[in-house]
């Protein structure tokens, strides 16, 4: 069998809070093919950037990451710092929520562009600074000779994004991890950069993981969607399946908070409550406190593991596969 | 640029000025020193003299006036005890007190800024306590009795150095370490907080996603960052490299400028107070202005738009 690009297993997370320990992810599997396009979503908190920063051994001292990580067959998880270093950036870029603080402010943009490319191109510095330019072309960004040698905040949010695009680029990597990349941008120039990145895998073929709280932008760039739910991924399907035929209560809630813009005029349907705390999780299914159709019997027992519905389709919920016949259809019609 | 450093030099000069007018009426407001000069039972004549000569009959208006004046054409006054030259009296010192504290700062320096960075790459690590530890009672404990200590020890105890003097480079020993183990007790702390603070700032994750190994990712995004705070209070030890060795220099009795500054004001020699005092805000107003330029020049930010737009 042909290795995927990337293979998670198990992979969990816990913080070390000095006097307690805190489980941040509970043990995630994932497998990315060369230039698939995986969407992560979740509300904030429920694990889905520290799942790729614990990945690339990003979180700290104080994280413990376990589990497998393997890229190409090679198991990355455990490597000492500098072969992580040539990792990152090389094989796996990573862009991140908030653009200009993510670009050093007292390096000119040319200068933080060039040194990723003599890191993982070995170029000489002149060839370098042709190359960044071409990069800021890439991305769109006009005048790009002249934004060589300005400083970051001489830039708006939407232009620092491209350029942590371009940079990204440099290392010419076989994924992109793409942490809520407009969050922090205006709705147009989101777009903008949703263009910029399918535009980019389009011409490199690079495989990306597009990670977001909102499900519209995941439909936009992804293949496929993990749900995750309280350090859980809780569903997995490609994203016509997530939206045509959702399983897992949570998405579904998701889904009813996603405005429609073609669809009637519905009231949006929020999910009541909050992601529980990773400390003060419930002993069950850790959606069952905010899940309409709990059962107390079922959810409140055990957490429910991944389990496949169908083809590509896999679901944590216990009631999926418990319920009666007329239960699952009741559930199916919510 | 230009207009960055034109302002703080503006400033600058309102702020000596402000110096100079501030210590010229709190000397002139606190006793007439032709009294305390020459002897009480001194004949109401040679008093009278006294003052004349030195233009002390004269309204204080009029004597700030003339003050301002003869320093606008680099005549600082005569001092009341010899009569020579006020400016020649301090300018004699200087040298004295820079061979203590320029040693000094070095020392401060060299050993805050390392220790503070290292408490920062380790933090909560047994050294990284240890540092800050040392660093409190650094700071905490005032010179003048660290300096005692270290007399008692090495002086009286030893009895491997001098206790006071300016004889030779070994008298000056004790006198650098007791003024620069507060100043890098301080700078280690500086330096440990603003790299705290720039290790977990975005763009150090960065650096590290887009593959910068470690130690260049503190080298070169996360150093230069974190040298814009710990500049500030570096720039303020520049500018105490004249005065900031008063009492250290009494302890020890080094006759640097500090010491003249005390028997000074014990003398009331007013002219060489107030050159001391003119030269000290000097000295600490070029040093804030070359601060303020050094962050200019670090800092981007700081610079303004050179011809740049939001788009």
């Amino acid at each position: 069998m042909r290795e995927p690009l990337v293979r998670i297993n198990g992979l969990t997370i816990d913080f070390d809070t000095g006097q307690s320990n805190v489980r941040a992810l509970h043990g995630f599997d994932l497998q990315i093919e060369k230039g698939e396009a995986v969407g992560i979503v979740g509300e904030s908190g429920s694990g889905k950037s520290i799942t790729w920063l614990g990945a690339l051994g990003l979180l700290g001292p104080r994280a413990r990451v376990a589990g497998s990580v393997r890229l190409d067959g090679r198991e990355i998880l455990g490597l000492g710092e500098r072969e992580m270093a040539a990792i990152r950036g090389k094989r796996v870029a990573m862009i991140f929520q908030d653009p200009t603080s993510s670009l050093n402010p007292v390096h000119r943009i040319g200068r933080q562009l060039v040194e990723s490319l003599v890191l993982h191109r070995g170029m000489s510095a002149r060839s370098a600074s042709a190359e960044a330019r071409r990069l800021l072309e890439r991305v769109q960004i006009a005048a790009a000779a002249q934004r060589l040698s300005e400083y970051p905040h001489e830039l708006s949010g939407g232009m620092n994004q491209r350029v942590m695009i371009a940079m990204a680029l440099a290392g010419e990597p076989d994924l992109l991890i793409a942490d809520e990349p407009t969050t922090a941008l205006d709705v147009t120039i989101q777009a903008q950069i949703l263009e910029v990145l399918k535009e980019m895998r389009r011409e490199t073929g690079m495989g990306l993981v597009i990670i977001s709280h909102d499900l519209g932008i995941v439909a936009e760039l992804a293949d496929r969607v993990v749900v995750m739910y309280a350090g859980r991924p809780v569903e997995t399907a490609p994203v016509s399946r997530i939206f045509d035929a959702p399983r897992h209560p949570y998405t579904r809630g998701l889904l009813a908070a996603l405005p429609e813009i073609d669809g009637a005029l519905e009231r949006l349907v929020a999910i009541p409550g909050q992601v529980p705390e990773p400390h003060k999780l419930p002993p069950g299914c850790p959606f069952a406190p905010r899940c309409a159709q709990a059962n107390a019997n079922v959810c409140d027992e055990t957490v429910p593991t991944m389990r496949a519905i169908a083809q590509d389709h896999a679901a944590a919920c216990a009631l999926i596969h418990t319920a009666k016949p007329e239960a699952l259809r009741s559930l199916e019609l919510a | 640029m230009l207009a960055y450093i034109a302002t703080r030099v503006g400033r600058a000069i309102f702020t000596i000025s402000l110096v100079l007018t501030f210590s010229f009426t709190i000397l002139a407001a606190t006793g007439d020193p032709a009294l305390l000069i020459m002897s009480v039972d001194a004949p109401p004549e040679a008093i009278e003299a006294f003052r004349e000569r030195y233009g002390l009959d004269a309204s204080v208006w009029q004597q700030y006036i003339g003050y301002l004046g003869n320093l606008l054409q680099g005549n600082f006054g005569q001092s009341l005890r010899d009569g020579r030259d006020a400016w020649d009296v301090v300018v004699e010192r200087i040298p004295l007190t820079l061979a203590l504290t320029v040693p000094a700062f070095l020392l401060k320096i060299g050993i805050g800024i390392p220790a503070g960075i290292y408490a920062a790459l380790h933090r909560n690590s047994f050294l990284d306590r240890l540092v800050m530890m040392i660093s409190v009672a650094g700071y905490t404990v005032p010179s003048f009795v660290l300096g005692l200590i270290l007399i008692l020890v090495f002086a009286v105890n030893l009895g491997v150095l001098p206790s006071g003097g300016q004889d030779t480079w070994r008298h000056a020993i004790l006198p650098i370490v007791t003024l620069g183990t507060a100043g890098a007790a301080i700078i280690a702390r500086y330096t440990r907080s603003a790299m705290l603070e720039v290790l977990g700032q975005p763009y150090i994750r960065t650096a590290r996603a887009k593959g910068v190994p470690w130690p260049k990712a503190v080298r070169r995004h996360a150093l230069p960052n974190a040298a814009i705070p710990t500049l500030t209070v570096v720039g303020l030890m520049v500018g105490s490299l004249i005065a900031g060795a008063v009492v250290v220099e009494s302890v020890f009795s080094w006759p640097g400028v500090g010491r003249l500054l005390i028997s000074a004001v014990a003398n009331r020699d007013l002219m060489i107070v107030q050159a001391i005092l003119l030269l000290v805000a000097v000295c600490m107003v070029t040093s804030n202005l070359l601060v303020d330029i050094a962050y200019g020049l670090i800092d981007p930010r700081l610079r303004g738009r050179s011809g740049s737009r939001k788009t």
